[in-house]
């Protein structure tokens, strides 16, 4: 039952009595209650601020703010990072069949997924910040506008830069022999990490982009 | 050079340390066995529970009698109740019980170690330097004034436009970080790493207190890690982020909820372990099992989850609807049902045990008693018309540090009392621990008891001076708080002095009474604890079971 320990997870391996996993897997499980609910702070002051608007600053709609343009573009941003999610199950998949060379291929896909995504938003960025809100607002609306975008989109990016790190260390631990077959568990913690990234973005995606403020009909 | 000499996990591992001084203290600071770092957090948080200590007692004289009395400039001493409670509750408190339980807890699950060493070794070296960060104000001279909850918008850059303050947030999230890793350590320890025999449900009850307090800490430290975060760049950039501004469309109460989502299920961080560690003491010294075990460990579950519900019980006068407010209050009261339970289950476990009254046991009586009056306080502050009238008195300052002082305070001295002959393999002075139980026990009810008083005629808190109607008490509390304070330093200077010079443990101390595993290894513990991997033989629970007759004491060995 005690799950084999992968070799860069040092330290004393699981007891006679465990969860069937590894140590490891319960430290990222862990630590994604931690940051799943960081990203839960930032939400909840997010909808706090905009569903308490004042009548005089009311919330742009962000299909105002962002075009339609803008907002496609996101979308075919979080396709971008749904589908690295899916290379990820991949690599691991490829990793339990022995397929070492497949597996490194599917995580260079995935890696590539994510630099897509980051390159994106780098460029939704810049041209906020240069050619829309900026710093400042949309005229008469809520100053919190980019505030909270900046704040939610630039926390979940870091992450993003973090997982891309995190996958690159893993694929040059896999190119140096450090990660065989063996070591699945390895890059399930890796891809525990990874798939966390992309579920936290459709929150933020429906949350920042999606809902309406005015609904449809109304 | 003389050869050092220590036993057990004390000794030098390598041959440079057992020569050199430099080596063997190089050692320690770099070690991975958790009961090293264990014994660093020890060290790390009475450091910094001495300062805090000063603080309080600057507080004091300031209040000793009306008028001006130590500093000239009041905003001096309005930066003294923030930084105090910082560092009592950051640096205090949660390293003391972390360092306990680095300790405590891998033994008693029958582990070598921690399941991730070096992020537990990192997780202390977060410490020291978040705790100079914390406090950097000193040294430039410009203290945060906002008191320890950094309301905006007096915490805005507006109100308090001081560099200090900007340290002491970045402080206080590196703590969270430190907190953080430390609470993944153990879950992991805990969840996967326990020795053949060893069900969740045979767990120690300060193991398991571990388990809630950890899981309390990963939900709720991000989140004021996040508030933090919000007033940070507020703060730095006031021109583009007005999360907490209304002129900018932010809202000043949301940083009262995020603060307060962590705040008060860190009250249970701070006092879950010392539930679980006074199970162990009062079970030793009573040699009697713990009454109702099973209901100890939920009723721990239960006060954390109430624990994320109750959080706006601060707020009554924020002007939340009244629905709201009566809502939190109901269930801020039913976290009594819960806390009532395990009272009653220790004085049930001491109904007709053989009682010895050691150190640790006193300090766990002093605790049943003086933290009743603490959550009695509790439940009338938790009334919202009650609450109304007393909001940011003196009451609120005497319920806390009923519930803090005697409450965690009183269980990390019985925790320490009752584990130092494991940690050195020495004896503490029993005549000193007694007399240091006994001055604290009277002075903080000196020094605290008559701030109820104070409260409910009116006198608010963190202020520089107060009516002159409330001078003699203020005097009494003032003195009682020097003489707690000095009790300390006898506390202090009692460990060290009997480290070197204490009688030698034996390796189940407390009159072959302790039942868990750390009471079956050598005091003090080898390297990596046990030599083979331990095999725990279970506790049968049921009243006259055939194995273990109606008072019976569990036997290790058969
Ligand atoms: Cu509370």
């Amino acid at each position: 039952m005690a799950a084999k320990e992968a070799s860069i997870m040092e330290g004393p391996g699981a007891g006679e009595e465990n969860l069937g996993v590894t140590n490891g897997k319960i430290g990222m499980w862990t630590f994604l209650v931690m940051d799943a609910m960081t990203f839960a702070g930032i939400l909840a002051g997010y909808a706090r601020i905009r569903w308490g608007s004042p009548a005089d600053a009311p919330w742009p709609d962000p299909l105002d703010a962002f075009g339609v343009v803008g907002i496609q573009l996101t979308a075919f941003n979080t396709f971008v990072l749904i589908c690295s999610s899916v290379f990820m199950v991949h690599v691991l998949a490829e990793q339990m069949r022995g397929n070492m060379e497949a597996a490194q291929k599917w995580l260079m896909a995935t890696i590539f997924g994510g630099m897509i995504f980051l390159g994106i938003q780098a460029f939704e960025w810049t041209h906020l910040i240069i050619d829309k809100f900026g710093l400042v607002v949309l005229a008469g609306c809520n100053e919190n506008f980019p505030a909270t975008f900046y704040l939610l989109t630039g926390f979940h990016g870091l992450h993003v830069a973090v997982g891309v790190i995190y996958n690159t260390f893993l694929l040059v631990m896999m190119r140096r022999g450090k990660v065989t077959e063996e070591h699945t568990s390895t890059t399930e913690i890796a891809g525990l990490y990874w798939h966390f990234v992309d579920l936290v973005w459709i929150l933020v995606f429906t949350f920042v982009y999606l809902i309406p403020v005015h609904p449809p009909g109304s | 050079m003389s050869e050092i000499k220590a036993k057990g996990y004390l000794s030098p591992l390598s041959e440079e340390a057992k020569t050199s001084k430099w080596a063997y203290i190089k050692e320690w600071l770099c070690s991975t066995d958790a009961k090293r770092i264990g014994v660093l957090y020890l060290a790390f948080a009475t450091f910094m529970g001495i300062f805090g200590g000063v603080l309080s007692i600057l507080i004091r004289i300031e209040l000793a009698q009306h008028g001006t009395v130590l500093f000239e400039d009041p905003s001096t001493y309005n930066a003294l109740p923030g930084l105090h409670a910082t560092a009592m509750i950051f640096f205090f408190i949660i390293p003391a019980f972390t360092g306990v339980a680095n300790f405590v807890v891998p033994i008693q699950i029958g582990a070598p170690d921690m399941a991730f060493p070096r992020l537990n070794l990192a997780a202390f070296w977060i410490l020291p330097p978040a705790a100079l960060t914390t406090f950097f104000g000193f040294f430039l001279n410009s203290l945060p004034e906002f008191g320890w909850t950094a309301y905006p918008p007096l915490s805005n850059n507006v109100y308090s436009n001081m560099i200090g303050a900007d340290f002491w947030v970045l402080g206080l999230v590196l703590v969270g970080v430190s907190s953080t890793m430390a609470a993944i350590n153990f879950l992991a320890t805990i969840f996967n790493m326990r020795c053949k025999g060893m069900k969740m449900f045979q767990l120690p009850l300060f193991t398991w207190s571990l388990v809630v307090t950890s899981f309390l800490i990963l939900a709720a430290t991000p989140v004021l890690t996040s508030a933090l975060l919000m007033l940070t760049f507020e703060r730095m950039f006031p021109g583009a982020f007005h999360f907490f501004n209304p002129a900018g469309g932010g809202d000043p109460i949301l940083y009262q909820h995020l603060f307060w989502f962590y705040s008060h299920p860190a009250v249970y961080i701070m006092i879950l372990p010392g539930f679980g560690l006074i199970s162990s003491v009062i079970q030793t010294f009573s040699r009697k099992h713990i009454f109702g075990y099973a209901l100890m460990a939920w009723s721990m579950m239960a006060i954390a989850v109430l624990g994320f519900l109750v959080w706006a019980h601060h707020m009554y006068t924020t002007g939340i609807a009244l629905e709201v407010r009566v809502g939190f209050m109901f269930l801020t009261m039913l976290i009594a049902v819960p806390t009532g339970i395990k009272i009653f289950s220790w004085l049930a476990t001491m109904w007709g045990g053989s009682i010895k009254f050691d150190t640790p046991m006193l300090f766990a009586l002093g605790f049943i008693a003086m933290f009743t009056i603490g959550g009695l306080s509790g439940v009338v502050l938790a009334s919202v018309s009650v609450d109304i009238q007393l909001h940011d008195t003196y009451y609120v300052v005497a319920h806390i540090h009923y519930v803090l002082v005697a409450g965690s305070m009183m269980t990390i001295f019985a925790g320490v009392y009752y584990w130092y002959p494991k940690i050195t393999g020495k004896m503490y002075n029993r005549f000193w621990g007694k007399v240091h139980f006994w001055i604290t026990a009277i002075f903080l009810n000196v020094t605290f008891f008559l701030q109820h008083w104070m409260g409910v005629k009116g006198m608010p808190r963190r202020y520089y001076d107060y009516d002159p109607q409330f001078e003699w008490a203020n005097a009494i509390a003032s003195y009682g708080s020097y003489v707690l304070f000095i009790g300390q330093l006898i506390f202090v200077a009692n460990l060290i002095w009997s480290w070197k010079n204490g009688e030698d443990a034996k390796a189940n101390h407390w009159y072959g009474d302790g039942i868990h595993l750390e009471w079956f290894i050598p005091s003090p513990p080898d390297h990596h604890n046990f030599h083979e991997p331990p095999e725990w033989k279970p506790i049968v629970r049921h009243h006259e079971h055939p194995d273990q007759p109606a008072g019976l004491w569990h036997s290790y060995k058969d």
